[in-house]
């Protein structure tokens, strides 16, 4: 691989393919939740409670969602950082096929060696920069200890690779011998963006990216994960609380509510025309960079939901502002509404919600 | 009206590396007043949080305060309604002793803070032998103590309540800021929370004595808007029932533009301009400051594979930085001859509006 001699693209619509990379069904993670001397289980946490979707090669799935819903939770499901309670999770992968041709692997099913070998090609970005770098590895040993742990010699050529990819996340060279406590928060994460980097993954799993830079060093990662999703068809799962990060990164975003997905459409769709009542709500509480700008938020009523205990029927039904008997009493299903446009709500098109 | 509450003057901090000398603030001066808010933005890296942490007298090693003071007008605790007069005493924070009484009775008591990556010290390879200097834990989630304990204790070393009445504190502060069930969360260790309920978390110990000032840095960057617009509100009702004042850094240049009264943007250790926070968005005078707000993804205008203006060039070496103006190499109004070669002043180019930039140098004289 080689980062060293990308071409900077210029600004042309991406060319998608349509071939799917990743699947994820029914995807489950429930953490026991344990009580007294002799560590009863009495219960679960339902982070992540039942989910399903799909990444393409090449494209950006935005996930967004409460705080605490379950999104970094499904994302360490995903490549097994957590054992999944269910669920399956094919994955395109070229390093287990053989002679050039790719093979579609149920990652829940792989034996430790072939998820070693997986892990080349999915990486993730932490979101808290700090958990995930070693604090007694110089920042050149952590950006190249993914690539030694796949079997690469350290030499001039992985040298080389990792201050290109240090440059390219805005870095400098002299920064190689230090170590992570010597930096701000900004160029931690950008440490753990490089180091994400270093094997060419085909797909990302990127965890609050960007939130700790500033917007002209956020703007240069967003534009270098942009190039580099062209240059070598990769596929991200961006999750972000910043829904203008979002709306210019990805092709499609899911909305996640207490451990489930509530709303997913293409990025256009979902910003313009929600179809779910919370979507609405997180729309209308963005922060505008404009002073007098007053926003009309929909405050939600009543307690965030609890995870180990939702409520009845639909999850969302106690803070819904649309809410009638019926979605106290049963769960919506996740339907197609329009082109794309998936979502879980009993009223879902006929309810006149707001968009950006 | 307005009434300070701390004077940065002429703030150095640096670090020895093995390199050399990192200043990582160089020079910076702020006046913060009761009941206001004043946003810090700029570039990753130019010394807001260590700025922050200077305040608290908690620098991390090895960096040092070289020079400057941080003035500290602190009111007498005795009740007003008595008739007295209220004394306030000065006192510079930066010449406290880190480990003695007073800095501890400031820290976390009279001037509350919520820090950058709470989580950072969940990881026990972390907290083993790393340089960051904590001078206390109470800024810090322990991972092994449940997080309603940890209320609960810093409520007690600031406010005289017994533990029954600190747990019920906690759990309050707990439930304003929005995490569910908090009466059984109470008991939770932080690494069965969330990133975000983390940082709510600890946006309840810094609310729950009370502060007359609130130092957040990013306080808000791992929640999602909803919750961050609720937390945001809890801060200007405390700001408005007891007159607190808030430093608010961020990047979010959305939510500062909602919370701040006023604005510095800083960039390498220095101020580069202050304006109320209208003019700074409105009329932005230094060049640093106009390509910041460029670069901001705009909601709402979404063209597919769109690149997002940034600045041109990195944030210089700081073991050599660049003659004249330090934001010259990068600079779209780079003046030739001028900004090489001369440092700009800090100069009044407007109504309580600041920068130094040599483009206003001669307009200001
Ligand atoms: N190890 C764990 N044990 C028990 N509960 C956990 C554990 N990790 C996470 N949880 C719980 O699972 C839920 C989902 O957490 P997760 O970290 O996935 O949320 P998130 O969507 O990433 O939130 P944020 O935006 O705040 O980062 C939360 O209610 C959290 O308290
Ligand atoms: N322990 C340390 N040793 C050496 N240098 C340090 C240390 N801590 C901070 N620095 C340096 O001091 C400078 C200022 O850091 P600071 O954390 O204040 O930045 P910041 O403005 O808060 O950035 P960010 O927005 O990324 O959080 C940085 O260049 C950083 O590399
Ligand atoms: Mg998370
Ligand atoms: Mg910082």
């Amino acid at each position: 691989m080689s980062v060293t001699n990308q071409t900077q693209s210029q600004a042309q619509p991406p060319t998608k393919n349509d071939t799917i990379l990743l699947d994820v069904k029914g995807l489950k993670k429930y953490f026991p939740i344990q009580k007294g001397f002799l560590r009863r289980t009495v219960g679960y946490v339902k982070a992540v409670d039942d989910i399903s979707f799909f990444v393409r090669e090449g494209e950006t799935l935005g996930v967004v969602g409460e705080s605490g819903c379950g999104k970094s939770t499904a994302g360490r499901s995903i490549i097994r950082l957590y054992e999944p309670t269910a669920g399956q999770v094919s994955f395109k992968s070229q390093v287990l096929g053989s002679n050039g041709q790719t093979k579609t692997v149920n990652l829940l099913d792989l034996n430790a060696q072939e998820m070693k070998s997986v892990r080349q090609e999915i990486s993730m970005i932490f979101q808290d920069p700090v958990n995930s770098l070693n604090p007694r590895m110089s920042v050149s040993d952590i950006i190249a200890e993914p690539m030694i742990i796949h079997g690469m010699k350290m030499g001039q050529d992985t040298e080389d690779i990792i201050v290109s990819l240090l440059e390219r996340v805005g870095l400098r060279s002299d920064h190689l011998r230090r170590y992570p406590h010597e930096f701000s928060g900004g160029q931690r994460q950008r440490i753990g963006i490089a180091r994400a980097l270093s094997l060419n993954p085909s797909l990302v799993i990127c965890d609050e990216p960007v939130s700790a830079l500033d917007v002209s060093i956020q703007a240069q990662t967003l534009n270098l994960l942009q190039d580099l999703q062209k240059d070598f068809n990769l596929a991200y799962i961006f999750v972000a609380h910043d829904m203008s990060v979002v709306e210019h990164i990805s092709d499609r975003v899911a909305v996640m509510y207490v451990g489930k997905i509530v709303e997913m459409a293409e990025t256009d769709a979902l910003f313009t025309n929600p179809l779910h009542p919370y979507t609405e709500a997180l729309l209308s509480s963005v922060p505008k960079p404009d002073p007098l700008y007053k926003p009309h938020r929909i405050m939600m009523q009543g307690e965030v939901a609890d995870p180990s205990n939702p409520p009845s029927g639909c999850y969302f039904h106690p803070r819904c502002r649309y809410a009638q008997d019926l979605c106290k009493e049963k769960s919506p299903e996740f339907r197609q509404i329009k082109h794309d446009h998936w979502t879980a709500c009993h009223f879902a098109g006929e309810l006149k919600l707001e968009g950006i | 009206m307005s009434e300070p509450l701390i004077e940065i003057k002429d703030l150095r901090v640096e670090f020895n590396v093995r390199e050399g000398i990192v200043k990582a603030v160089d020079g910076f001066n702020l006046t913060i007043n009761r009941g206001e808010t004043v946003g810090v933005i700029g570039e990753s890296g130019c010394g807001k949080s260590v700025t922050a942490r200077a305040i608290l007298n908690m620098v991390p090693k090895p960096g040092k305060v070289t020079s400057g003071e941080i003035l500290y007008y602190r009111r007498s605790k005795e009740n007003p309604s008595d008739g007295q007069s209220r004394t306030t005493d000065v006192l510079d924070l930066t010449k406290l002793d880190p480990d003695g009484e007073t800095i501890r009775q400031v820290r976390g008591g009279e001037i509350g803070m919520i820090f950058q990556e709470p989580m950072s010290s969940l990881t026990p390879v972390y907290s083993v032998g790393t340089l960051i200097n904590e001078a206390v834990s109470l800024h810090r989630l322990s991972p092994v103590k449940r997080v309603g304990a940890q209320i609960t204790e810093t409520i007690q070393t600031h406010r005289r309540v017994t533990k029954a009445e600190g747990r019920q504190i906690a759990i309050e502060m707990l439930r304003k800021v929005g995490i569910p069930k908090p009466n059984e969360r109470v008991d939770s260790y932080p690494h069965q929370l969330s990133g975000g309920q983390r940082q709510r978390v600890m946006i309840a110990i810094a609310l729950s004595c009370e502060p007359v000032m609130l130092i957040a840095d990013e306080p808000t960057t791992a929640l999602d808007v909803s919750i961050e617009a609720q937390i945001l509100d809890i801060m200007r009702e405390l700001q408005e029932s007891s007159d607190m004042a808030i430093l608010f850094i961020t990047h979010n240049l959305g939510v500062v533009a909602n919370m701040a009264h006023e604005i510095v943007v800083m960039y390498m250790g220095k101020a580069v301009e202050r304006a109320k926070v209208q003019d700074l968005f409105y009329q932005p005078q230094h060049p640093y400051t106009r390509s910041l707000l460029q670069s901001i993804p705009k909601l709402g205008q979404k063209k597919s594979g769109e690149r997002l203006a940034s600045i041109a060039g990195s944030v210089p070496d700081p073991f050599h930085l660049p003659p004249g103006c330090v934001f010259h190499p990068r600079c779209p109004a780079f003046m030739p001859g001028r900004c090489d070669t001369i440092t700009p002043q800090w100069t009044q180019v407007g109504d309580d509006h600041w920068a130094s930039c040599l483009l206003y140098e001669e307009a200001g004289k």
